[in-house]
C-alpha cells in the first residue's frame, strides 16, 4: 500500500500543527501515488474529524471509552492496531510530547523505521528519506528509512496546509480490542501557568535567557513588554534549568520548536542548541550586551545594550506607536 | 530496587559552530580538538537515579554503555559519582549504529546484566539526536515507557514518575519494571564528582563485553542509514541600532519592532 496516515489528537484541535501534517501527508501521499487517511484520537475525535475530513481522503475516529484521555500504552495498543488494518507506507505525527513518545514504539511494533523531527520527507524510489537537524542544529541530515513502514513525527508547523478536497473524506469509527494496561497510568495532569495558550503557536515572542539574571526579570521587564505586543514569553535552556521560569517555556533543541513571525531574543547568546529551535522564526531581533554573541548572525536587527536599560524605554516607545491605532 | 542507566559518550555539543566540520563522504562528525563528554540528559538520567537512591535507600545503580573504548571514560565518571557497577558493550562495527541497533545491545546486555525494576536513558543524546533509544529499548524488553521523566519517587512497590508536557506535566504511576527516559530539570543538574572519587574510579571493576559475546551479529545498519550530512550555510546580516545616545539606539529597534509587527 501507497497510502500515507496521519496520527491527530483530539485534545489538541486543528492547530497549525495539525494542518502542516495534514499538508505534509497529502504531498507524501501524492508522491507515493497513494491516498491520505487520518486517524483521529480521544474525546472529541468526532468533532475535529469533520474538520480534517476535508483535507482527508478517510478519517477513522477512535474514541472509545478506554481512549477518552491520553495514557501511553493504551494509545500505542490502539494506533497499532489501526496500522495493521490499514497498512500505509507511512505514519506522520506532529511535534507534541505524546507524538515523540509513541513514534519509535509505533515503528518497532509495525516491523518499521522511525525517525523524528522531520523539516522534510520525501520519497525516493522504494526509499522514504527524512531531512532533520543533527548535532544541535550545526548539521543538516537526510536519513534513509528502510524498513517499512516509515513512522516519522515532523515539525509540523512549518508545513504548508493542505488545500479542502471537492469532497469530504469518508468518516469511519474504529472498532479496536483494546485491554486496559495498568503497568502504567496517568494520575494527574496539570497546565502550567501560561500554557494555556500554546508557544508553538504563537505569532510573536518575547524570549529570555541566562543574562536575564533571575526570575524577578522576567516578570518586571519581559512580561510587561511581551503583554504590550501580544507576545508569548519563553526562555531558553539556562534559564529553565535555573528554575527562573517553568520549563514549558523552553525553547531549542530540546523544548519547542517555534514558528512565530518575531522572535524577540532577549540577553540570549544563541547557542546552536537554542538556535535548532527558531530556525523556522520570520524574522529573530536581538538585545544583548555582547556584539560578538552568536544570536547576533541569525537576527534582522539588533541592539547592544544592557536589556535592563533597553527593555523599559522600548516599552514606553511602543506604547505611544501602539497606543496610536495599532 | 535495581536500577539501570544507559549512558552515552558523545562529542562536546558546546563545541562552537565555527569550529564544527563535518566528513560528508563518511557522514560523521570530525571530532577536531572537541573533547568526548557524556550526553547531558543521560547524566540528567544518572543523578535523577542517585537522588532516588539517598530518598529511597537499598537501590543499586549499574551504568551501561554501548559505545567505542572511549565511552569508559563515561563510565568511570558515573562510578565516581557513585554508581555502583558499570558496564561497557564495544562497538566495534564500522560508522555509526542506528537507533534499533543500539537498543538490540543494550537490551540484550540488560538481560545478561540481572532483573532490573527501573530503566533509565536520556530523552535524545547531543549528537544525533534521534530520541529513539528509551521507546526502543522498552519494545525489545516487552515492558511500558514513560518519556520525558523529570522526577521519580518510590511508593509502597510503586513509582511515581512525573514527566514534562507540553502544556505543563503529568504524574505516573508506575508498577516496575518500567524504561523511562530523562529530561533536564532545575532539580536534576548532574552532580560534579570529586577528583579523588574520579581517580579511585579507575581501579573499581568494570565489565567488558562485546556484542558477540551477547550473541549478536554485527549486521549494518537495516533500519536507517545516514544518507546525506551537511552544514548549512546561512546567516543573516544584522542591522545594529545605531545612534549617539541610547534613546536614539532604542528608537531605531522600536521602528523595526513596529515595522515587524504591524506587516503581519
Amino acid at each position: 500500500m501507497n497510502d500515507v496516515l496521519i496520527i491527530l489528537f483530539a485534545a489538541n484541535g486543528f492547530d497549525k500543527g495539525a494542518q502542516g501534517l495534514a499538508g505534509a501527508g497529502r504531498r507524501l501521499a501524492g508522491e507515493s501515488g497513494g491516498s491520505l487517511r487520518a486517524v483521529v484520537l480521544g474525546e472529541g475525535a468526532e468533532t475535529l474529524a469533520q474538520e480534517v475530513a476535508r483535507v482527508a481522503d478517510a478519517v477513522v475516529v477512535a474514541d472509545q471509552a478506554e481512549l477518552s484521555e491520553y495514557q501511553p500504552e493504551t494509545y500505542l495498543n490502539a494506533l497499532a492496531q489501526v496500522c495493521r488494518e490499514s497498512k500505509p507506507r507511512a505514519v506522520l505525527l506532529g511535534n507534541d510530547t505524546y507524538s515523540q513518545e509513541l513514534t519509535p514504539r509505533l515503528a518497532h511494533r509495525l516491523g518499521g523505521s522511525a525517525a523524528g523531527d522531520g523539516v522534510e520527507v520525501r520519497v525516493d524510489g522504494d526509499a522514504l528519506r527524512v531531512g532533520r537537524q543533527v548535532y544541535g542544529g550545526k548539521a543538516h541530515a537526510v536519513l534513509e528509512l528502510k524498513k517499512s513502514p516509515a513512522v516519522v513525527w515532523l515539525r509540523a508547523r512549518s508545513f504548508a496546509p493542505a488545500a479542502p478536497r471537492e469532497t469530504s473524506g469518508d468518516v469511519t469509527r474504529a472498532a479496536l480490542d483494546i485491554q486496559a494496561d495498568t503497568r502504567t497510568r496517568v494520575v494527574e495532569r496539570r497546565r502550567e501557568a501560561g500554557g494555556e495558550s500554546r508557544l508553538e503557536e504563537a505569532r510573536v515572542i518575547v524570549s529570555g535567557g541566562r543574562g536575564i539574571g533571575g526570575p524577578e526579570g522576567f516578570e518586571t521587564e519581559l512580561r510587561p513588554l511581551a503583554e504590550l505586543l501580544g507576545a508569548q514569553l519563553a526562555a531558553s535552556r539556562a534559564a529553565c534549568d535555573a528554575g527562573w521560569v517553568p520549563p514549558t517555556w523552553q525553547v531549542g533543541q530540546t523544548g519547542k520548536k517555534v514558528t512565530p513571525e518575531l522572535y524577540l531574543a532577549v540577553a540570549i547568546t544563541g547557542a546552536s542548541q537554542h538556535m535548532a529551535g527558531i530556525s523556522e522564526a520570520k524574522t529573530i531581533a536581538a538585545i544583548n550586551t555582547d556584539p560578538d554573541a552568536p544570536i547576533f548572525k541569525h537576527s534582522r536587527f539588533g541592539i547592544v545594550e544592557d536589556y535592563r536599560k533597553v527593555v523599559p524605554l522600548l516599552r514606553e516607545k511602543l506604547k505611544r506607536v501602539l497606543g496610536a491605532g495599532f | 530496587m535495581n536500577i539501570l542507566v544507559c549512558l552515552k559518550q558523545i562529542l562536546d555539543p558546546e563545541v562552537p559552530a565555527r569550529d564544527f566540520r563535518v566528513d560528508a563522504a563518511r557522514r560523521e562528525a570530525e571530532q577536531g580538538s572537541a573533547n568526548l563528554v557524556t550526553n547531558i540528559f543521560c547524566e540528567n538520567a544518572l543523578e535523577t537515579a542517585l537522588q532516588l537512591r539517598e530518598r529511597a535507600g537499598g537501590a543499586t545503580i549499574t551504568v551501561l554503555s554501548y559505545g567505542r573504548p572511549t565511552a569508559e571514560d563515561s563510565l568511570r565518571k558515573a562510578l565516581a559519582m557513585k554508581a555502583d557497577a558499570a558496564a561497557l558493550v564495544l562497538d566495534e562495527g564500522e560508522g555509526t549504529p542506528d537507533p534499533l541497533n543500539v537498543a538490540r545491545v543494550l537490551a540484550a546486555a540488560i538481560k545478561r546484566l540481572g532483573a532490573f525494576d527501573l530503566v533509565m536513558t536520556g530523552r535524545e543524546a547531543g549528537d544525533w539526536g534521534a530520541g529513539q533509544t528509551g521507546g526502543l529499548l522498552a519494545e525489545e524488553l516487552g515492558l511500558p515507557c514513560v518519556s520525558f521523566v523529570d522526577g521519580i519517587e518510590v511508593e509502597g512497590g510503586r513509582l511515581r514518575l512525573r514527566r514534562q508536557t507540553d502544556t505543563g506535566w503529568e504524574l505516573f504511576e508506575a508498577t516496575p519494571p518500567v524504561v523511562v527516559t530523562v529530561t533536564n530539570d532545575e532539580h536534576n543538574v548532574p552532580r560534579i564528582p570529586k577528583v579523588r572519587d574520579v581517580m579511585m574510579s579507575y581501579r573499581q571493576p568494570l565489565t567488558k563485553l562485546t556484542p558477540a559475546d551477547l550473541g549478536l551479529a554485527a549486521d549494518g545498519n537495516d533500519y536507517y542509514e545516514v544518507a546525506e550530512l551537511s552544514i548549512p550555510q546561512k546567516e543573516t546580516r544584522c542591522d545594529f541600532a545605531g545612534g549617539d545616545t541610547l534613546d536614539e539606539k532604542v528608537e531605531a529597534f522600536a521602528r523595526h519592532v513596529v515595522e515587524v509587527t504591524r506587516g503581519m
